[in-house]
């Protein structure tokens, strides 16, 4: 009998950040204007010649590739922990509307915000307020008392994100927000016209929502066998319910803040580490974190190169890999007794 | 009011659900050492009670005391250490093993990063070998049948350590043997002077297996004490609605043979 070792958790995410530090280093080094690791490693180490390859690696890639390391981690933990509290596999900010709600609290905010004279600072606060309003929402509506059945829960998400975009669009057009790429960002999630001023938000969101969630990670173990079970074994589920919504919440704000709708990014992590690691939440949880911050990373990246000069919008490469997969995850999730 | 002779008591305890009275004024109680059998038709209130026990639900009457504290003034965490239930079955969201879910039966007991110690990898392995089910430990619970995620559920209970043990139907999907290596685990629980109370359909193993019955009837208990005085044809007609044959087996145990529907 294995049981999970603090040995095995080190273990694994050393290997995880490993992957991480060689798919930022990747990051830095690709893209339109040809720059070599000499420069590089010249730009991130102090001995910079100023000029413009440490302009460009300094205040161009890092930042970026940070921010969408930060994004990939919120989104990746808020999947594992909806999939927890929901007892849901197919459970994803963005599939459950999450995101949606979130980008229409920070649209609300740029809209209301250009007419008051408010910065792009008032956009994470209100996206976190979205995300938080939609979450408490669906669980009013699809997960009471404890087994959520995964149609409520999937035509939630479906009339939520309908619902989200049709606001979105509204709201942009109200405030004018429509031309260029702006509103574009926010429906499909794009890290191109990122901004840097609310990097500070996000990591306060990403770093509060796991100092949260990170704690719990054991009795989210025990909620895998039902509410009714955690408690008999001693897990307060009304309080954990209400700090993990509120950790959620502030994950997914932040991401959707600066990166719009990137979708499926909670959904893959999971389940690709599910089966790589095991369901044990002490080690999906943090493995998660790490596992989406190189996979967004990774795949901004890509965003950023397979055309030439033009850009993808990253949240195009996401939703590509992860509806096939999502399907895959429906049927299996069909054919497999999981209730008795 | 610490009454060292009731490990578990319920005072007066009566819930309504939506309305609907499901127990009234339940009153009974479970010494040390003593095994006590839970019967009564579906709906009998029998698993309101269990969820009243471990806190799931509030009553809105009485109180339940374990080890003469009233549950409603200790921490769930608290409660858990002092009081396992073993439930009809789970539904598991996501490929968890079954030594791992016997692990969770720990949890209690755990503090600081919540890593399980050696100790408590010992204690598990050998809840599920004291049912002849170790070679489970590394399976899916995705995969077992029901039997053996019951079987998987006994140990976790007996891996929490508890004082006190609620068996919910614990031998409803089990074939003989597993049935008995179950009812033979438990007295060897109560034998430390511990409690167990078990709900369970089948009278006669049940009059084998307890020390006192109480039957369920409307919500309220209706006989109780050994299971030869409880087991009547009387008894078995009012609160099961059965014509049924008592017989004694030689060591006098009653034997419950049901003839038909009472009309």
């Amino acid at each position: 009998m294995r049981a999970l070792s603090p040995r095995r958790v080190t273990g694994s995410l050393a290997v995880l950040a490993l992957l991480l530090v060689a798919v930022l280093w990747m990051g830095i080094v690709a893209g339109p204007s040809p720059i070599t690791v000499g420069q590089v490693s010249a730009a991130l180490f102090g001995e910079a010649e100023s000029g413009a390859a440490a302009d460009i690696v300094l205040r161009v890639r890092l930042p970026r590739i940070l921010l969408a390391a930060l994004v990939g981690a919120s989104l990746a933990v808020a999947g594992v922990l909806f999939q927890a509290l929901l007892r849901n596999p197919l459970a994803d900010p963005f599939v459950l509307g999450v995101s949606g709600g979130a980008a229409v609290g920070g649209i609300a905010a740029l809209s209301l915000g250009a007419t008051l004279g408010w910065g792009y600072a008032a956009v994470p606060p209100a996206a976190f307020a979205g995300a938080l309003l939609t979450t408490v929402v669906l669980y009013a509506v699809a997960g009471r008392g404890g087994s959520v059945s995964g149609t409520n829960l999937l035509l939630t998400g479906v009339v939520f994100n309908a619902f989200a975009s049709a606001a979105i669009v509204f709201l942009a057009s109200l405030a004018g927000l429509t031309e260029g790429a702006s509103i574009f960002l926010w429906l499909i999630g794009s890290l191109s016209a990122i901004r840097v001023d609310v990097a500070g938000w996000v990591a306060l969101f990403l770093f509060a929502g796991l100092a949260t969630a990170l704690p719990l990670a054991r009795n989210l173990n025990l909620l895998a066998l039902g509410e009714e079970s955690a408690r008999q074994l001693g897990v307060d589920v009304g309080r954990q319910q209400r700090l993990l919504l509120l950790a959620t919440s502030l994950m997914v704000g932040a991401a959707v803040a600066v990166a719009g709708l990137v979708g499926f990014v909670g959904l893959i992590i999971p389940h690709l580490l599910r089966l790589a690691l095991g369901p044990d939440h002490r080690l999906l949880l943090p493995a998660s974190a790490l596992g989406g911050a190189a996979f967004l990373v990774a795949c901004d990246t890509a965003a950023r190169t397979l055309l030439g000069g033009r850009e993808l919008p990253v949240g195009a490469i996401t939703a590509l890999a992860g509806g096939p997969l999502f399907l895959y995850l429906l049927r299996r999730h069909q054919h497999r007794a999981f209730a008795p | 009011m610490s009454d060292p002779t009731r490990a578990l008591a319920f005072e007066g305890v009566g819930v309504a659900l939506a309305g609907t009275p499901v127990l009234r004024d339940v009153s009974f109680a479970v010494a040390p050492g003593e095994i006590v059998g839970l019967a009564g038709c579906n709906g009998a209130g029998k698993t309101t009670l269990f969820r009243v026990a471990s806190r799931v639900l509030r009553p809105d009457h009485g109180e339940v005391r374990v080890a003469g504290r009233p549950i409603a003034q200790m921490s769930p965490r608290d409660l858990a250490r002092r009081l396992a239930v073993v439930p009809q079955d789970v539904a598991v969201a996501f490929p968890f093993r079954a030594g791992e879910v016997v692990l969770m039966g720990r949890s209690p007991h755990l503090g600081g990063l919540g890593f399980e110690s050696r100790e408590d990898v010992a204690l598990a392995k050998r809840a599920l070998e004291d049912l002849g089910v170790l070679h489970l430990a590394d399976r899916s619970m995705l995969e077992l049948s029901g039997g053996e995620r019951q079987l998987v559920l006994v140990a976790r209970a007996l891996a929490q350590d508890p004082q006190v043990l609620l068996l919910d139907e614990p031998t409803a999907h089990l074939d003989l043997r597993h049935r008995t290596a179950v009812l033979e685990r438990v007295r060897r629980f109560v034998a430390t002077g511990r409690s167990a109370l078990v709900v369970s359909h089948d009278l006669t193993l049940s009059a084998r297996s307890v020390d006192r019955m109480v039957l369920l009837e409307g919500g309220t208990v209706y006989a109780a004490g050994p299971p030869a005085e409880v087991l009547t044809v009387e008894n078995l007609r009012a609160v099961f609605g059965i014509d049924a044959e008592v017989i004694r087996a030689p060591d006098g145990a009653p034997l419950v043979v049901p003839r038909a529907v009472y009309r």
